[in-house]
């Protein structure tokens, strides 16, 4: 017997015990004071699928799609999760080179050897046929599928804007984005990102170590539903936003055309423009530094984003200012005295309608020096100071010197210039200045600037008699036709209505009566009423015209500004409204020749117009 | 003919029967698949396991039922034939994972290297339950390691070397019988050099065991004999020649796989898609159940086959995931209790068969938890043996059943004997 030993069996009790304490606490450490653990298994059992909502569509104003989808691909990887992969196979099924490989590896790498990043994007339909089949060998990579917008026809670019990937400035300012995302960059597309997006959803799935997957986790309790993006119903008249931009061809300049009473812009055109098919899918970087490069700047919206002279189209804002402070009479008449202000040879002008047919630049030195020095002060400094004050204001509520809230992304918007008293205060100096020095206002040259919207504005503010409605992009979007309201407030001049009566007689007298500036925008059987401006720069003369049509009851306001033309307003701008004019109202163009002269012409030789683009389809 | 009622151990069999029931929850987890989720479906490994639990439980009633003298009568013919198994094995053997351990017999795939263990059990507590048997014998230490070596050798041969470990294990028997604590005291400085060696320039480890000896010598204040320097001289010159040998025994006597899951382990290979890669992703397993886990069913990476094996040696790792630190300290204080209780039914033995029997049950079943849990959570180089009653696999638990069932037995009756 060897019960003698017996209290070794304590010996082997205390072994057994530190070694159950020593796995406890083992155990301890992994599962309680290392969340690294929890990461990894989420990392590899669980993947997050996004669901990328489709983009909303864009339709002209008559339910014609100019902006919709198509289907793509990105092959995304997970760096840490490549296993066994045959990288030559790999290659040779994308139809890669193994150094093309190995970059866009390291990429991801770099990105985060955890996460998933974008290996190889949009991959048309037909070139994922090929390998959807193969997937299952390529471990660590998985497919996503995405939209590109595609656009049947090849209109109103800098409108619809593009579509890009979110830079940085976008991660930081939103969360909802996530590095690889779209965004609107431009345009429609940007303004209206937050509705045309919708909202992704997310699908977590179960996946096994083989990278498939094996269900919905947790029976999909963590999945969202992507939301489909709104539709846009854009005020855009698709059939005369391509005759505008075909009209526009060759030369450089633009064009907006409103609906007076509404304010729904028609058409928007930017010349030159550019397909905005280019924009699209994997060519966009090539093609986006191309037009970048080119020196007519095609990405520019210069509807928005330039500021002119406007030249004597502002005449007409100039009368009714002075009418309604009663500084002039409708029948108030001045000599065409040159050594005032230089102008044409035409008969001194009886009264304002006169006055706006001939454009008289004489006229409208002494129109202004009774706006700018009314007699309330003794000192023509101090009088011209009030006189500036009084004159903005109403310049300002015609919709000049500022912004017009348009549904367009107002980062690179052009304000224009309305100078007030500050302006010249800090240009000449306090009361070191008068009507005499800023008296180039007058005629829309000197200090004042105007964005091309705001030039097809005042013919809609003329064409309404004294008021206008914010001009707008959008009718309404998404299933519930929603609208913004803010579309549809009237913006009051606060100018009395009979001088724009005054006003649109001169401007129907500019196209309609001998010595008129703007006979070639006359449309047979259409009462157009317009007005021309030669602005001057430091090139040739900006051609400019504004109209509107009919006379009563107007359709249309516009305005047509040609750069470095050479020639007046009469002589490019006005032609090319009247064919606008036409094909909106009438919906074909009658005078064919016409029309291909003005399409054909180029009329700017200073500049090499744009440098040709080598233009890459997708 | 026993007229007096058995007193069976009914804790030891709740025990077992709890530990079994919750290891079929696992496999039935860990194997989990919504198409089949019935739990009566053959087809499946949780099925399986049910029919295994069944025999497994007609198995103890079988032994429940016999003379408990059977056992120690017939402990070396069972030795015996167990021992002729695994000859044949070496011969018969089809290869399953790498190892030759299974054979065929009409369909069924039996382990006979399972079954080795508890007949190598019988037979030591047979032979030293021998009248006037003394520990302290060389002649009785050389025939212990006879008995112990030549299954342990057998199995070996299969390439089973995780059962072949668990023969270590029947050093504490030994050890409750008079074997001297100095052999426990090498197994473990051995295993604690082996560990240094590897990770530890070999002069600086030598030089640091000369340092201790030194301290030894001279540092305490009380005297020492010369026999003291020549010990002290003699311990250090062996360790010298031990930690020389490890580079030697590491690079050429394990195999490559051995190698690689023995650098894993200290964590001087990280290579996680390749041989680190088992015990990494069991790490995740259970380190992402936290405290309570993640539910019954709700397991993402074992489920999801990022756990090889996930059903039979790594099946540790459902309960970690989906029982989180709660379950897996649960599941180790029954084992815990079960290991207790075994020492104390050991000891209250009165014949000295069944105690080291006993002991031997407490030992084998130490061993498996020790070297399979040890694995799981990283503490333990990768070495394929099952969890004892919980893994999924019919020949390791009516093995268990067996060697625990006979010790039940012998229990059941310890007062009538002798």
């Amino acid at each position: 017997m060897s019960n003698k030993y017996a209290d070794r069996s304590h010996v082997v009790r205390i072994i057994f015990i530190v070694i159950a304490v020593l796995f406890v606490g083992r155990l301890a450490v992994l599962q309680l004071f290392n969340p690294k653990y929890k990461e990894l298994a989420e990392m590899q059992s669980l993947r997050n699928v996004t669901q990328y909502p489709a983009r909303g569509f864009i339709y002209d104003r008559h339910g014609e799609l100019l902006v919709h989808n198509e289907a793509v691909y990105d092959l995304m990887v997970i760096p840490r999760m490549l296993k066994n992969l045959d990288t030559a196979y790999f290659c040779r099924t994308l139809g890669i080179t193994r150094e093309d490989f190995d970059e866009r590896m390291k990429k991801a790498r770099k990105y985060s050897p955890y996460t998933a990043s974008i290996f190889m994007k949009q991959i048309s339909k037909e070139e994922y046929a090929k390998f959807e089949n193969k997937m299952f060998r390529f471990k660590g990579f998985y497919i996503s599928q995405r939209t590109l917008r595609i656009y049947d026809r090849p209109i109103a670019a800098q409108v619809l804007g593009y579509v890009g990937e979110v830079d940085q400035a976008d991660l930081d300012r939103d969360p909802y984005y996530k590095r690889g995302d779209y965004i609107g960059k431009s345009g429609l597309e940007k303004s209206y990102e937050e509705v045309i997006r919708g909202i992704k959803g997310k699908k977590v799935m179960h996946v096994d170590a083989y990278n498939r997957e094996i269900g919905p986790y947790q029976g999909g309790a963590f999945d969202t539903l992507p939301i489909e993006g709104a539709n846009l119903y854009t005020t855009l008249d698709a059939n005369l936003q391509q005759y505008a931009e075909e009209l526009m061809a060759n030369k450089r300049g633009c064009v907006v055309a409103i609906e007076p009473s509404t304010g729904e812009v028609l058409a928007m055109v930017s010349a030159p423009t550019y397909d905005p098919n280019l924009l699209v899918g994997r060519i966009r970087g090539q093609n986006y530094t191309e037009l970048n490069k080119d020196l007519a700047k095609p990405m520019l919206n210069r509807a928005l984003m330039g500021q002119y002279p406007p030249g004597s189209i502002f005449k007409i804002a100039q009368s009714v200012v002075a009418l309604d402070l009663g500084v002039i009479s409708p029948n108030t008449g001045f000599a065409c005295d040159k050594s005032l202000v230089g102008c044409h040879g035409h008969p001194s002008a009886t009264c304002v309608r006169e006055a706006i047919k001939m454009s008289c630049n004489p006229y409208y030195y002494h129109v202004y020096r009774r706006v700018i020095q009314q007699g309330k002060y003794r000192s023509p400094q101090k009088d011209s100071q009030y006189g500036l004050t009084v004159w903005r204001d109403y310049m300002l509520r015609m919709g000049f010197g500022q912004k017009l809230p348009i549904d367009l992304p107002r980062a690179g918007m052009s304000k224009g210039n309305i100078p007030d008293t500050a302006f010249y205060n800090k240009w000449y100096g306090r009361e070191r200045w008068s009507f005499s020095t800023i008296y180039s206002n007058s005629i829309g040259q000197g200090e004042v600037t105007v964005v091309p919207l705001q030039m097809a504005n005042l013919a809609a503010t003329v064409a309404n008699r004294g008021y206008y409605i914010t001009p707008h992009m959008v009718r309404f979007y998404g299933p519930d036709s929603t609208r913004n309201e803010e579309y549809y407030t009237r913006h009051e001049t606060g100018i009395d209505r009979r001088y724009f009566d005054i006003a649109a007689d001169g401007m129907y007298d500019v196209v309609h009566v001998a010595g008129g500036t703007g006979r070639r925008a006359k449309v047979d059987g259409l009462d157009v009423c317009g007005k021309t401006g030669t602005a001057e720069n430091y090139g040739n003369d900006h051609s400019v015209f504004i109209a509107f049509a009919p006379k009563d009851n107007p359709k249309i306001a516009l305005a047509v500004y040609v750069e470095n033309a050479q020639g007046g307003g009469g002589t490019w701008a006005a032609p090319i409204a009247g064919l606008i004019i036409e094909k909106y109202i009438n919906g074909e163009v009658a005078r064919k020749e016409v029309e291909k002269q003005y399409r054909e012409v180029n009329p700017c030789q200073k500049l090499p117009l744009t440098r040709r683009v080598k233009k890459k389809k997708r | 003919m026993y007229q007096e009622r058995l007193k069976i151990d009914w804790i030891t069999v709740a025990l077992y029967a709890v530990i079994m029931l919750f290891g079929w929850m696992n496999i039935y987890s860990a194997c989990y698949d919504e198409a089949h989720a019935a739990v009566f479906d053959f087809s499946r490994f949780h099925g399986k396991q049910l029919v295994w639990m069944g025999a497994a439980v007609l198995t103890a009633a079988f032994i429940l039922l016999t003379e408990p003298r059977v056992f120690s009568n017939t402990a070396y013919a069972i030795y015996g034939g167990v021992l002729v198994l695994l000859l044949l094995t070496l011969f018969l053997a089809v290869t399953v994972n790498g190892g030759k351990s299974w054979i065929e017999l009409g369909g069924f795939r039996l382990q006979p290297s399972e079954f080795a263990k508890f007949a190598t059990a019988l037979a030591l507590a047979k032979y030293l339950s021998a009248i006037d048997m003394d520990m302290r014998d060389l002649r009785t230490k050389l025939s212990c390691l006879a008995i112990i070596a030549v299954p342990a050798a057998l199995v070996f041969l299969q390439h089973d070397t995780g059962t072949a470990l668990v023969f270590l294990s029947f050093i504490f028997p030994l050890f409750r019988e008079g074997l001297s604590g100095a052999f426990l005291v090498v197994g473990l400085a051995a295993i604690a050099l082996f560990v240094l060696a590897l990770l530890v320039n070999k002069y600086i480890l030598l030089g640091a065991l000369l340092l201790l000896a030194l301290f030894y010598l001279f540092g305490w204040l009380n005297k020492r004999s010369s026999r003291d320097y020549w010990r002290a001289a003699g311990i250090l010159l062996l360790c010298a020649a031990f930690v020389f040998s490890v580079d030697f025994v590491f690079n050429h006597v394990l195999e490559s796989h051995q190698r690689e899951r023995i650098e894993v382990l200290l964590g001087q290979s990280d290579d996680l898609q390749g041989s680190g890669y088992n015990v990494h992703q069991s790490k995740i397993a259970i380190g992402s159940g936290g405290f309570f886990g993640k539910g019954f069913l709700r397991g993402t990476v074992t489920k999801a086959n990022f756990v090889p094996e996930k059903h039979t040696d790594f099946i540790f790792c459902t309960v970690g995931e989906e029982w989180g630190f709660l379950g897996c300290t649960i599941l180790l204080i029954l084992y815990g209790w079960l290991l207790q209780r075994l020492v104390t039914m050991a000891e209250r033995q009165r014949s000295p068969f069944a105690r080291v029997y006993g002991y031997c049950v407490a030992s084998i079943l130490f061993m498996h938890l020790f070297v399979n849990v040890g694995m799981v959570i990283g503490l333990v180089p990768v070495i394929g043996i099952p969890l004892p009653f919980f893994s999924y696999g019919g020949s390791s638990l009516i093995a268990f059943t067996i060697l625990l069932f006979i010790f039940i037995r012998q229990d059941a009756s310890k007062n009538q004997l002798l």
